[in-house]
């Protein structure tokens, strides 16, 4: 048994970091923020051209071919760097949905101009009702034509195709589509904008059934995890630099116990958390029988230590913390943000609860 | 990453079920309830078994009666140990932590004389480090040893020595040297527990048993020649010791832990709350499903700590992580099973109307000592802050 990293989980993993600490450096990640849409073309293309884009999905269809664990290490960087933009909208999210539903035609006209860079995408999931339970879904789809309304759909304005989720199916509609109107919602990320996607009698085309949506939330559920675990890693180390520089009463404030003790606790939180994430990323490459469930772990202890991390990266900064001039709260819009996608920790808890308490009914009636 | 056991750690692993199977012994229920002082002799029997079989101290060297187990290995034995059920071995601090020291900082003639006896749980060894005024700042100790012709004359006292009442040798950490810095003044002895002068006296601790002892030492007449290492420099012995304690053993702790949580979720289904079983409550069920999670990211630490010491050969200062998060989930699994049992919780063993024969109430006790022993939970995070994180020393 070996959980570590191999060489070339490690070399993807610092390539990742060099690359994005050279292509989005802070300057340039806190210049998208400003944008209306925290999207940028050439940015994009070299994503594509490192092959990101395609890194899990098959080499037929112009992917790189990777596995689970590979993404769970791009997007930790992706993570740290606050990476903005479309990139889990369109690769993590709809290239997962598509990669599970669609057929290989719709993989074909669909999945392989994402895995090459020539498109973006995402996933219209929330209602009103913002549930993350998949039965909660209302809209449907009448002879292939939607009408109503998907909430917080992330990056919408820039996809070229928006994948839906219905009672009766997941469908594709095109941008241009009839009857299709975007509009902005105000999120507190601001690295990742979302919007209201409304059908008027639009036309969609269906991608296939919800049985296999399962599998491609749980990719992106723990992805987004992986995501939280780059954040907070940066946020830890930006903040033991502050703790180790940042002097009061003739000392650096890093020596204080105080303070020191909830370094510790930052650093128990991350790799907890990493921990959680890369076994996540293996049991779905495996399809181990507990992938859901690691799955929710991940996201359910990933969501509480981002949002514990940046409570005390912020308190550790002082008033430097609470400044828009430091990049943290940025991070720590991120985290809440993520927190609440795919199912904030009390979502999971009571998805493992039914996992772990439900079945041991079952088998104690049965006995 | 490969979370799969490779060929050899499978054959490890079921050579040693199979062992188990048929060796654990099958009356072990009678005694497990027993004080410690009766079922002695079981336990020493057992571990002479286990001796016999080959499966005492897996991680030693195959020259000094062990497997050369791979962390790994070890990591398997103890999970198959807690799954099998397995009695404890009466020799614990010999096997785990006392022998490793002595094989590397002992003389062949000290490995020769106390190694096989470890093994076959004849001498049972206990650790003197402790003191009243040097707990987490062990190095601040003040029993002192004298050189007096052939012998060391050893007076002071130490505290939580575990088997201290049982113990026939006790590795000692006593002060050579005052006048030096206090971590340069140390030197560790292997100490005869029947020398003239040696007290023990048992400790009792909040849940009234006494799993410790304090020692006393008055003018106790050690040879110079039972110095473990170099004089002076019992420092690096002993620390050498201590990080044993923080090795493979843990890898049986989430096994342990998930008994509990499984019994808890049993006992949920028939517990009632708000006039439904507590498995039906909302806040119980996150409860439990948060505390099963966190069982598992222990063992995904571990998991990644094994991982790491393989590649990197040596124990790091990571461990600490796994002391905080162990120790204080612990507390957190004793509180749920408390909120769980409601007015039950209290019940002690012996109430007829206790459950689970008053373990819920002993743990719950028990665990305060958890992030106490082997390192507070304050010391692990200095140690993080320092070593970890290259913050500077806070004390």
């Amino acid at each position: 048994m070996q959980f570590g990293l191999t060489e070339s989980q490690e070399f993807l993993k610092n390539s990742a970091r060099k690359f994005f600490a050279g292509e989005c450096p802070s300057t340039e990640m806190r210049r998208l923020t400003e944008t209306d849409t925290a999207y940028d073309a050439a940015l994009w293309s070299k994503l594509a051209d490192q092959g990101y884009t395609g890194i899990i999905f098959p080499e037929e269809y112009a992917g790189v071919g990777l596995g689970k664990v590979e993404l769970m290490l791009l997007m930790e960087e992706a993570g740290r760097a606050l990476l903005p933009g479309p990139f889990f909208s369109t690769v993590v999210l709809a290239g997962s949905v598509l990669d599970a539903v669609g057929t290989p035609e719709h993989k074909k006209k669909y999945l392989e101009p994402i895995c090459k860079g020539e498109v973006r995408s995402t996933v219209a999931i929330l209602e009103s009702g913002a549930t993350w339970n998949p039965r909660d879904v209302q809209l449907n789809a009448v002879n292939g034509k939607l009408t109503g309304e998907k909430l917080f759909v992330s990056d919408a304005a820039i996809a070229e195709f928006v994948i839906v989720v219905a009672r009766n199916g997941i469908f594709l509609v095109h941008s241009k589509a009839r009857g299709l109107k975007i509009s902005p919602m105000s999120g507190m990320d601001l690295t990742r904008k979302l919007y209201v996607v409304e059908f008027n009698n639009t036309p969609a085309e269906e991608l296939g059934s919800s049985a296999n949506l399962a599998r491609a939330f749980d990719i992106a559920t723990a992805a987004l995890a992986a995501e939280l675990v780059g954040g907070m890693q940066r946020t830890l180390d930006v903040t033991i630099e502050y703790a180790k520089t940042r002097k009061q009463f003739g000392k650096p404030i890093g020596m204080f116990q105080a303070v020191q003790h909830q370094c510790a606790d930052m650093y128990l939180e991350t790799e907890s958390s990493r921990s959680a994430v890369y076994y996540a990323g293996w049991a779905l490459e495996e399809n181990a029988p507990d992938a859901t469930t690691a799955v929710s772990i991940a996201k359910m202890y990933c969501g509480d230590a981002a949002r514990s991390v940046g409570n005390r990266g912020i308190q550790i900064h002082g008033g430097m913390g609470f400044t828009w001039e430091n990049d943290l709260h940025l991070y720590y819009r991120r985290a809440k943000a993520s927190e609440t996608a795919f199912g904030d920790a009390t979502f999971h808890r009571e998805r493992i609860a039914s996992i772990v308490i439900d079945s041991s009914r079952v088998s104690a009636k049965g006995v | 990453m490969d979370l799969n056991l490779t060929a050899e750690e499978l054959a490890f692993r079921d050579e040693l079920r199979a062992w188990l199977s048929v060796n654990v012994p099958k009356d072990w229920n009678d005694w497990r309830e027993k004080p410690l002082e009766e079922s002695f002799p079981y336990l020493r029997a057992w571990q002479r078994k286990l001796h016999e079989g080959g499966w005492a101290a897996v991680s030693w060297p195959r020259e000094y009666g062990g497997r050369s187990a791979t962390l790994m290995q070890q990591a398997l034995f103890w999970e198959e140990m807690a799954r099998a059920d397995a009695p404890s071995m009466v020799n614990a601090l010999g096997l785990g932590l006392i022998g490793p020291t002595i094989i590397a900082c002992g003389t062949e003639a000290q490995k020769k004389r106390y190694i096989p006896k470890i093994l076959s749980a004849e001498e049972i060894w206990c650790q003197g480090f402790s003191e009243p005024n040097a707990g987490s700042d062990l190095a601040g100790l003040q029993t002192e040893a004298r050189l007096d012709g052939g012998h060391y004359i050893v007076n002071g006292q130490k505290v939580w020595t575990s088997y201290g009442s049982f113990g026939d040798w006790c590795e000692l950490v006593v002060r050579t040297d005052s006048s030096v810095a206090k971590h340069k003044g140390l030197t560790v002895l292997l100490v005869d527990m029947k020398s003239p002068g040696v007290e023990v006296r048992p400790l009792r601790q909040m849940t009234g048993e006494s799993e410790f002892s304090e020692l006393f030492f008055r003018d106790v007449r050690v040879p110079a020649e039972n110095t473990l290492g170099k004089v002076n420099d019992g420092w690096n012995v002993a620390m050498s010791t201590l990080m044993y304690e923080r090795g493979s053993y843990g890898a049986r702790l989430h096994l342990i832990f998930k008994r509990f949580i499984t019994r808890l979720i049993e006992l949920s289904h028939t517990v009632h709350r708000n006039g439904r079983p507590a498995a039906e409550d909302p806040l119980i069920r996150q409860k439990l499903a948060q505390c099963s999670a966190e069982i598992e990211i222990m063992r995904f630490n571990q998991m990644r700590a094994f991982s790491r010491i393989t590649a990197t050969g040596v124990p790091g200062p990571e461990g600490s992580i796994q002391k905080i998060f162990w120790s204080e989930l612990n507390q957190r699994l004793q509180q749920i099973a408390q909120e769980l049992l409601g007015s039950y919780g209290q019940l002690m063993a012996g109430d007829p109307r206790s459950i689970d024969n008053g373990i819920w109430s002993y743990a719950y006790l028990r665990t305060r000592g958890n992030t106490i022993e082997a390192g507070t939970s304050e010391v692990q995070r200095n140690i993080i802050g320092h070593f970890v994180l290259g913050l500077p020393r806070s004390y």
